[in-house]
């Protein structure tokens, strides 16, 4: 085989294999995927990223097709002469390898410097949803302040609804530790920094689901920090609006109050009867509107939830022991109300998980 | 702080003396108290391979739990300590080490000096950094390790252990042994500044260095100039998390933001600090195998200063999704398309030495040339990453994760190991097997690429990293299967190196003084090198003076031998050496004399030198370093106390023994 | 360290000790020690810098009081400040006397300059303990956290500044330091005045300029 088949059959191999690779890729459909862009800002930096992927690719093949064949091409045999013609260096060549990639990379550029421009554009107008993102350890918050589009406040956790064609504004805010907002179907991510206002603009063309991940490192269960963008028709995300906006489905009175109000302390951290309450912890009204909860770890199911309330640091690490000890302790996360129990507090028997479980199932 | 004392020597010393003058220059403890940066250079590479192997079981470890979704192998708690300390140990433990390590060994060997400038303060550099890595692992047993990533980002890392979310003391250990591991780094690149500046061989100009040496100069000044941004970070850091002090918290004013920059403005040039010298090895292994000199030699030195300069204007990179603002996106992302340039220029130059030449496929080749293809893919995916919308895409992803693996392990590691084999000869006088050797190259490339390739795909694809887990149905679990085995192919390969080195120390053949028909004048002298490295400093002619006194080119460029005798007037068995056909096994034997060529005798120090004497005073001053570690961690003054004492006695003792002991 | 007895610059290593020419060649005709010393305090101004940065940053941010114009004593700083400056005065005419063999007078202007840095680290204690109480800690904002860890770094600086030059002091009582070792002095010499340096630029941008 001469050296020239070599070079072409690497190459072509190297194509095939990026091309391959990079196909592969856009065809998971996880709801995750940054190469299946579904919104207007993922597919500008699709549209950016893409054609210099390729450039890339093109060089990467050459540079390192170019490395196999000289050291074979010029490869020392016996037999053969053993005297390399000594050369210094040239300047010509220098001044091309300097001034083409400038040039590529001045190309490059400009596209580059325009999306950035283009994508930190603030949008304006009574057809912006506006969304407060609350970054948590370790779970999301979505607060839909009022505003021409919301006529009464909604603050709920975990799976963010919104409707499609319809940009939406997003204002995050931290009061703990650094997390990052990112939905890569929709957006780039956005890092969520205490004492800074920082802003991201998610859009999504057509009904779906779309996941959602913390992308910086923000302590013991970062990893179990996910969420979910639910995009609607405008209808039906006027539903489900108006369905968040009511007060509890069912009434919180009688036992399922004492329980969570008296025995267990439950409104310690948490509200059941106002979705407009933005205490800091899940507000539990409608809970079951919802798919997940915990970070979007779990499905909303009897089971999951029984254990939940139960045993929660058996299902995501928290550092939750001093959570239920008086005086307020500082604690991040939900405590066991089975183990590890305070002495004068209840531990928590299966009839009354099953009463509290059976209440979340009904907030629809 | 380590300087004061430096210049208090007396004129009579021996009166003064606080311990008796250590003087084993061998046996087991020599290795405790001596000052050769030969030796020290061996301590160095030692223990950071020692560290090496650590982090890479954490990474097999890693590898277990997300070679499957949910994974159980980890909890949650244990998978954050072990990236943390993956990372904090393969960047501050392993790869600046063994940089520092060939570069202690080979700095003063290349420009012809008898060691370096401070011998006692390169032995101090070792023992903090040993000291340093033992007190941050130390953590492990002593309620608990770093536990908040190897950058330590705040508030998560500043946050008072009482409130935190992250349990134990863990930040607390690695701020505080990352300033020891601080101190070591800056007394060692200040010495080598010292020693390249100062004590080159007549005739060696800065332009006729090895490039090696050039690289490990620009590498001294950015270790100098970024170890301090950090140390200031950590400080802070210690503060807020003992001291109640507000730089990072939030909720008294301060701004979280403020240690990202000031950690990436050491975070970036410490990037370089760990690539550069491995630049400058591949910059040396390549001209020596294919039998031509570096393409390019000026450009290759002045792409490495510009290099070091752009290092510290990018440091923004790392936070393009902070929230900065388009203009300062813009900017810094511009700045990160520059530093691509002289990138670009210097692999264009090292395949232009390949290019015409007589290429000699022998480990420490393969492994440059792996550097150069790795490299490459490295270097293009950081391209992609000053793409900045793309890079909102990217950062905190596994494609991240894959890019710097490409740089730092393709790059760096590739280039630590072709010097591995490269040099092995010339410092324990053994040739490294070259069929293992080769099995090693071909085994790291091939586990390298299946491990570290599939993650451009998986970044991409939405899996963040630094989670210990994933859900099932991402479509992830095919690749991060592949990713993980690919894993323990790195494995098989460094043990391959490992059986490697012990089979050549049993019974390897015996290394000739120029094995590979080098170049530089490392090769010039006998193996195994004396203490005092040259019988006679050399006079230099010319930039790779010991091929210059080798070979000469005719008319046409092409290459020619000098007859013996040389038209030179090289000290050394020169000519013998170029007898040697480097291909050739039979060479061993001849190679066993060059030592005892010319007018060297073979024992050491009978010459008369006054080579600096070993000496008690660096382990004893590192010593009472991590005391007041402890005392730090545990806010404990009566720990205080004994530190300080260990250190003044240290300091003290260090300033009135004389570099070297009267006769 | 070593840099006096080791044979190592190019061409003098059979000058046994070095000593004989007061300078040891090397390439670049500066002494290894002055040359580390130099490098060593470039390392240093990013040190400082990083903190001067950080207490620049947050300059009028700090979310409650006491502010610096609360507890500023602009005078009295200055007098200590001066004093600093005159230090270094004192320390040109040490390294002076020594160079010519006067050991008398390089004693003197020794401990006159430690005695002068004494001052202004007895200036800075009285300080903080005047800022603490009127209610400025560590912890109370970010201005407190800024500043005392500045200007604490730098008094330490000073401090060891201090027991640098009694120990050349000690020596020279004994008899130890002799013209030719000279050298020793001016490197104390020049990181003595760093640290003057670095205090004026504190003080112009810590005190002086108004927030």
């Amino acid at each position: 085989m001469t050296d020239p088949q070599i070079g072409r059959r690497l190459r072509l191999a190297g194509l095939l294999v990026g091309a391959a690779a990079v196909l592969t890729a856009c065809g998971n459909d996880n709801g995750q995927n940054s190469l299946d862009p579904k919104g207007p800002a993922a597919q500008k930096i699709d549209n950016l990223f893409i054609p210099i992927l390729i450039l890339a690719i093109v060089i990467g093949v050459a540079v390192i097709t170019a490395t196999v064949v000289f050291a074979l091409k010029f490869r020392h045999r016996e037999g053969k002469p053993d005297n390399p013609k000594q050369i210094h260096g040239s300047t010509p060549l220098e001044i091309g390898w300097t001034i083409v990639p400038a040039l590529i990379l001045a190309v490059v550029a400009v596209p580059t410097i325009a999306t950035i421009f283009d994508l930190a554009k603030v949008p304006k107008g009574p057809h912006v949803l506006q969304v407060q993102v609350d970054g948590k350890q370790w779970w999301w918050q979505f607060q839909l302040p009022k505003q021409p589009m919301v006529d009464k406040k909604v603050v709920t956790s975990t799976e963010l609804h919104i409707p499609i064609k319809t940009k939406v504004y997003l204002s995050e805010q931290s009061d703990n530790v650094i997390h990052s907002f990112w939905v890569p179907e929709l957006a780039g991510k956005k890092d969520v920094v205490p004492n800074h206002d920082n802003h991201n603009t998610i859009e999504a063309d057509k009904p779906g689901t779309f996941l959602g991940a913390c992308a910086e490192y923000c302590g013991l269960s970062h990893a179990d920090m996910r969420f979910r963008v639910i995009a609607q028709t405008m209808d039906d995300w006027k539903a489900w609006l108006a369905s968040e906006q009511q007060g509890p489905a069912q009434p919180w009175s009688g036992e399922i109050k004492d329980l969570t109000a008296t025995k267990y302390s439950c409104t310690q951290c948490h509200v059941f009867d106002d979705s407009t309450k933005d205490t800091g912890r899940p507000n539990l009204t409608h809970l079951a509107s919802r798919s997940t909860f915990a970070g979007g770890t779990y499905t909303v199911n009897r089971k999951n939830l029984t254990n939940w309330v139960m045993d929660a640091p058996s299902m995501i690490a928290m550092e939750s022991q001093k959570c239920r000890q008086p005086p307020e302790t500082p604690c991040v996360g939900m405590p066991s109300f089975t183990k590890n129990t305070p002495k004068g507090q209840p531990v928590m028997t299966r009839a009354d998980a099953d009463t509290i479980v059976t209440y979340l199932l009904g907030e629809k | 702080m380590t300087a004061v004392p430096e210049v208090l020597a007396p004129p009579r010393p021996r009166r003064l003396d606080l311990l008796h003058r250590p003087t084993r220059t061998t046996g087991f403890w020599s290795w405790w108290t001596t000052v050769d940066h030969k030796k020290i250079a061996i301590l160095y590479g030692g223990t950071a391979l020692i560290f090496f192997l650590i982090a890479g079981i954490e990474a097999l470890l890693i590898r277990l739990q997300l070679a499957g979704p949910n994974g159980t192998v980890l909890t949650q708690s244990q998978y954050n300590t072990l990236f943390t300390m993956h990372g904090t140990t393969m960047v501050f433990l392993v790869g600046m080490p063994l940089a520092v390590a060939f570069g202690n060994y080979f700095i003063p060997l290349m420009i012809g000096a008898r060691d370096v400038a401070f011998p006692r303060l390169n032995m101090f550099g070792f023992w903090a950094f040993l000291i340093g890595g033992l007190f941050i692992y130390s953590g492990f047993v002593l309620g608990g390790a770093p536990n908040g990533g190897w950058f330590g980002y705040t508030p998560l890392t500043s946050t008072p252990m009482s409130q935190g979310a992250l349990p134990g003391h863990g930040p607390d250990f690695w701020t505080v042994g990352l300033v020891m591991l601080g101190f070591g780094s800056v007394t060692s690149g200040i010495n080598f500044i010292v020693t390249i500046l100062n004590m080159r061989a007549p005739g060696m100009t800065l332009m006729r260095m090895p490039v090696f040496v050039w690289m490990m100069l620009v590498t001294a000044f950015l270790t100098v100039f970024a170890i301090p941004c950090v140390t200031a970070a950590l400080i802070m850091v210690f503060f807020d998390r003992n001291f109640s002090t507000n730089f990072f918290l939030a909720a008294n004013g301060g701004d979280p933001l403020l240690y990202q920059h000031l950690f990436w403005l050491f975070g970036h040039p410490e990037v370089y600090i760990l690539i550069l010298p491995g630049m400058g090895i591949i910059s040396e292994i390549l001209p020596v195998f294919a039998r031509k000199p570096l393409f390019g030699y000026a450009v290759v030195v002045f792409s490495g200063i510009a290099i070091g300069f752009l290092g510290w204007g990018v440091w923004a990179h790392h936070m393009f999704a902070t929230g900065l603002g388009p203009v300062a996106v813009s900017a810094f992302s511009l700045a990160t398309m520059l530093i691509a340039i002289p990138t670009g220029v210097k692999i264009f130059n090292w395949l232009g030495t390949v290019w015409g030449g007589s290429v000699r496929l022998k480990t420490p080749m393969l492994f440059a040339l792996g550097f150069i293809a790795m490299f490459t893919i490295g270097g293009l995916s950081g391209v992609t990453h000053s793409i900045v919308p793309a890079d909102t895409q990217q950062t905190d992803t596994y494609y991240v994760v894959a890019h710097f693996h490409y740089v730092l392990f393709g790059g760096l590691i590739f280039a630590i190991f072709g010097g591995f084999y490269y040099w092995w000869p010339k410092i324990f006088g053994k040739m490294l097997d070259e069929r293992l050797g080769k099995l090693n190259f071909w085994l790291m490339l091939i586990g390298f690429n299946v491990t570290f390739f599939p993650m451009h795909l998986l970044g991409l694809e939405g899996q963040p990293r630094r989670t210990y887990t994933y859900a099932k149905g991402m479509g992830w679990d095919n690749i991060n299967l592949l990713v993980s085995i690919g894993s323990f192919i790195i494995a098989a390969s460094v043990l391959v190196f490992l059986v490697n080195v012990v089979l050549t120390t049993i019974r390897g053949e015996r290394a000739p003084a120029d094995p590979w028909d080098g170049r530089t004048l490392e090769w010039s002298i006998p193996t195994p090198v004396p203490e005092y490295n040259f019988a006679e400093i050399p006079v230099v002619h010319a930039r790779d003076d010991f091929w210059a006194r080798k070979y000469t080119e005719d008319d046409q460029g092409r290459l020619v031998r000098l007859p013996a005798g040389g038209s030179d007037s090289g000290t050394t068995g020169a000519v013998a050496v170029a007898e040697i056909e480097p291909d050739s096994d039979s060479g061993a034997g001849e190679g066993g004399d060059l030592g005892g060529h010319g007018e060297e005798p073979g024992g050491t120090g009978g010459h008369g030198f006054h080579m600096p004497s070993p000496s008690f005073y660096p382990l004893i001053l590192t010593l009472g370093l991590p005391i007041l570690g402890y005392a730090a961690v545990f806010k404990s003054p009566f720990l205080a106390i004994p530190g300080f004492i260990v250190l003044l006695f240290g300091m003290y003792g260090w300033a009135i023994e004389p570099g070297t002991a009267e006769d | 360290m070593a840099q006096a007895t080791l044979p190592v610059p190019s061409g003098s290593q059979h000058d046994d000790h070095g000593h004989g020419h007061g300078h040891p060649e090397t390439t670049t005709g500066t002494t290894n020690t002055k040359l580390a010393m130099w490098v060593f305090l470039s390392s240093e101004c990013l040190f400082f810098g990083a903190f001067i940065a950080t207490y620049l940053l947050y300059r009028g941010r700090s979310l409650k009081g006491p502010t610096p114009k609360d507890v500023y004593n602009i005078p009295f700083t200055s007098v200590t400040s001066f004093i600093l400056l005159m230090s270094s005065l004192t320390m040109v005419l040490a390294l002076a006397a020594i160079q010519r063999g006067d050991h008398r007078r390089f004693r003197v202007w020794l401990i006159a300059t430690a005695l002068f840095g004494l001052t202004f680290i007895s200036g800075q204690i009285y300080e903080f303990t005047e800022f603490y109480r009127e209610g400025l800690s560590l912890s109370t904002n970010t201005f407190g956290s800024s500043f005392f860890v500045l200007t604490g770094i730098h008094g330490m600086h000073v401090t060891v500044g201090i027991i640098w030059l009694l120990s050349l002091w000690g020596l020279s009582m004994q008899g130890k330091i002799e013209v030719q070792h000279s050298e020793k002095v001016e490197i104390a010499g020049l990181y003595w005045h760093f640290v003057d340096v670095v205090w004026i630029v504190i003080f112009t941008v810590v005190y002086l300029i108004p927030a």
